[in-house]
């Protein structure tokens, strides 16, 4: 019998296009918890096309195969593509706010530390400073490391988004609307 | 085509424009603007005495039929009432559409009168579901709806409607076309899986046509008797798929699973190369997955892509409508066989069909009081093989499965998935109104029949005379037979009889007659032809027969839950021994 690799446990992202329509993110949500699928990361957006919006989603999945996730996804009705972005071909980010104490005393090694992740100020008060930092999972886990001895007081950070690199869209060739038509009326 | 008229009218125009013909509901506030256009309508309301009625009798139409059935209800209760027949409809996919009233736009989130968000509530167990609250958007709504109820995999679509939208003024215009991105289902298989199929086929040795409840969906009945006799390959048919496939066949072997024969869980478990059609690997079916069919390599053929590998691993996917993919194969086979090249399955067909033999469907006539499958074996035998019968859930759905044969495609309609108690009566009623023809029983317990016999009153006053079959046993029989089983004979709660006075409660037939219903009763062998009989002969109203049976009889052959099906017991403590050298 020949078995074919099947993807299950880890970490994947999913890109997902749906339309743009009320109750479509309760939908996905629904289905994710329904299904007993984990969903680490989500972020939902608009796209170039105003009927479509794009939803990053990160599955933590254990023994579920991720076809099954993307299988269950696609029979959403406003569910129009779904593509896995593959982490060799991928760029992802998320975006982080960060609260961190910064008093006289420490506020230049603060600031240092900043700079050296390329992070950006953008409150600042007579004990703290707000920072943005963007970046993968591990670029924003390792700030949060090297800041966390000066106090962070508070932390605010959005879902991953992502896209694949190169010059190819997802959304060329699935966005061609494709009419069927209506049964014609009994009446 | 456009024409000004209320939201109310625009929404009855819609449902006539899909075709529908028939509707099960009951009118209450949120609803009410549409009740009126509705008197005015061609279709017929069937007014109901509850919305779990309404909602399986809308299943029951659509099974009896192939079309969509249609169901309303108010906000608030009455759609919430309608969520065990949506669940059901899904697991099952019966094309069904439920309108529901829904507050005033203005009004929703305050938590008004009869509020609920029965599309949150409903969104894991249908298909799709929309809110409406512009009037002008009603008639492509219903119109999806309804072409995303039957197409496709088959399923349950609600439409829920504001008030709002129902009482304000609109312009009617019928879509021409439907735009659905997200929407594309395959029905046309990939010739290269058809042909890895086929090729698979002819290598086997011991095929079986694992033969599902979408084989019937699909009307595929007649495909797949023409590729059973052109291969000669045996076929089981699970719960849903009961008269897909004649049981007279000589090939076929009966419905496999927890209460399936030997000779179809044997040809599965022993089975080479499982061809799947429209079957879902239903935990029902396999018992325990690791050790089901362990040599057997897997075609899988369904219409819904998440069902193939979702629990058994399939060697050759194919994606598409069963009868599309029967007729595919169907060619290549014969091509194939003009080129002098078939299957060679003589040892194994001689294999199960001395399986069959030596393990027919049986059960013990009791010492005392009135055997139930020998009831519903007579059922079947004088009504013959047109009546549609319909089941709750339990014994004697199992036995109405079981001895009971079937010859033709939806003329068995139960809660298979869901495993819906008080089922039957509300499907009856539905499978009646959309085949009035037809003789239609339904078989029910008298615990399922506690749930829903209110919809006889139904049947009494709007014409549909069903006959009702009680296999009483005063118990949760099926329950009884687990803690008989499993709980060392501790009858917690299964005895619905007032303990230690002989009267029983109700007395069904007296309930049956003061519902408008001739109530007939029988509790001896003896008296079981002629009841049926008398029962037979009553056409111009419902009847409902009180067959007063021995509680202590069990299902056989059973799987325990959990387990692998080759721990089948052919009857208490007998496991039936093969001969597998015969192989």
């Amino acid at each position: 019998m020949s078995i074919q690799p099947v993807k299950t446990g880890g970490k994947h992202t999913l890109s997902v296009l749906v339309e743009n329509k009320p109750g479509v993110l309760a939908r996905v949500a629904a289905l994710f918890s329904r299904r007993g699928f984990n969903i680490e990361s989500l972020a939902v957006g608009p796209t170039e096309h105003d009927e479509v919006s794009r939803m990053t989603v990160v599955v933590n999945l254990e023994n579920t195969p991720l076809e099954q996730v993307t299988k269950q996804l696609n029979k959403l009705v406003e569910v129009i593509k779904i593509v896995e972005l593959e982490p060799e071909s991928r760029v992802q980010r998320a975006l982080m706010l960060v609260k961190i104490t910064a008093t006289t005393e420490t506020r230049s090694q603060v600031l240092d530390t900043i700079q050296l992740f390329r992070a950006k100020v953008v409150d600042v008060s007579t004990d703290t400073v707000v920072v943005q930092l963007a970046g993968n999972t591990g670029k924003l886990n390792d700030f949060l490391r090297v800041i966390e001895p000066f106090g962070i007081r508070e932390l605010s950070q959005s879902g991953m988004v992502g896209m694949g690199r190169g010059s190819r869209s997802i959304s060329e060739r699935s966005l061609r609307s494709v009419a069927v038509p209506a049964p014609p009326s009994a009446v | 085509m456009s024409e000004q008229m209320t939201g109310a009218q625009s929404l009855v125009k819609s449902l006539e424009a899909a075709g529908a013909e028939d509707i099960f509901g009951i009118p209450g506030g949120a609803i009410l603007p549409a009740y009126d256009p509705l008197m005015d309508s061609k279709i017929r309301h069937i007014l109901v005495r509850h919305e779990q009625g309404a909602g399986h009798a809308a299943q029951g139409y659509a099974a009896a039929t192939g079309k969509v059935g249609v169901c309303m209800a108010t906000s608030g209760p009455g759609a919430t009432n309608l969520v065990t027949p949506l669940a059901d409809a899904n697991m099952d996919s019966v094309p069904m559409v439920a309108i529901t009233g829904q507050v005033g736009a203005a009004m929703i989130g305050t938590d008004a009168f009869q509020e609920a968000d029965i599309r949150g509530i409903t969104m894991p167990v249908t298909k799709h579901s929309f809110l409406i609250t512009d009037p002008a958007e009603i008639p492509l709504r219903v119109a999806e709806a309804f072409h995303l109820a039957s197409s496709g995999r088959p399923g349950p679509v609600l439409v829920d409607v504001t008030k709002s939208a129902l009482q304000a003024t609109t312009t009617y215009r019928w879509p021409s076309e439907l735009h659905l991105p997200g929407y594309r289902p395959v029905t046309r298989p990939h010739a290269k899986q058809i042909r890895e199929a086929a090729r698979l086929m002819l290598e086997a040795k011991k095929p079986v046509l694992y033969v599902g409840g979408g084989t019937i969906r699909s009307r595929a009945h007649r495909e797949l008797l023409q590729l059973a006799t052109l291969t000669g390959i045996p076929v089981v048919t699970t719960l849903m798929a009961r008269g897909a496939f004649p049981d007279s066949h000589p090939q076929h072997l009966g419905m496999p699973g927890m209460h399936g024969t030997v000779a179809a869980n044997a040809g599965l478990q022993k089975s080479d190369l499982l061809i799947s059609l429209g079957a879902r690997f239903d935990d029902r079916v396999t018992g325990n997955l690791d050790s089901f069919a362990p040599n057997a390599k897997v075609i899988h053929a369904d219409i819904d892509p998440a069902e193939i590998g979702k629990n058994r691993y399939a060697d050759v996917p194919i994606v598409g409508d069963v009868r599309e993919v029967l007729t595919d194969l169907i060619a290549v086979l014969t091509a194939e066989k003009e080129a002098g090249k078939e299957g060679d399955y003589e040892g194994w067909v001689a294999f199960v069909a001395g399986i069959k033999k030596a393990y027919p469907l049986g059960y013990e006539t009791p010492v005392e009081g009135l055997s139930p499958q020998y009831v519903i074996e007579r059922l079947g035998k004088i009504s013959g093989e047109d009546t549609i019968f319909t089941a709750g859930v339990g014994q004697h759905q199992m036995w109405a499965a079981q001895f009971i044969g079937y010859e033709h495609p939806n003329t068995w309609i139960n809660s298979g998935g869901l495993g819906t108690m008080g089922f039957s009566v509300p499907a009856a009623m539905g499978a009646k109104v959309g085949c009035p023809d037809s003789t239609v029983w339904s078989i029910d317990g008298d615990g399922c029949f506690q749930m829903t016999n209110q919809e006889l009153a139904t049947c009494a006053i709007e014409g549909i005379p069903v006959k009702v079959a009680i296999i009483n046993n005063d118990n949760l029989g099926m329950v009884r037979q687990w803690q008989t089983l499993f709980y060392e004979e501790r009858y917690s709660n299964t005895n619905l009889q007032s303990h230690g006075q002989p009267k029983r409660i109700p007395d069904f037939p007296k309930l049956a007659e003061s519902m408008g219903c001739v109530g007939l009763a029988c509790d001896s062998a003896e008296d079981v032809d002629s009841t049926i009989e008398k029962a037979m002969e009553i056409n111009d109203m419902p009847v409902v027969v009180d067959f007063r049976v021995n509680k202590d009889a069990m299902v056989w052959p059973m799987v325990p839950a959990g387990a692998s099906n080759d721990e089948i017991q052919y009857a208490r403590d007998l496991a039936p021994e093969f001969d597998e050298d015969d192989l």
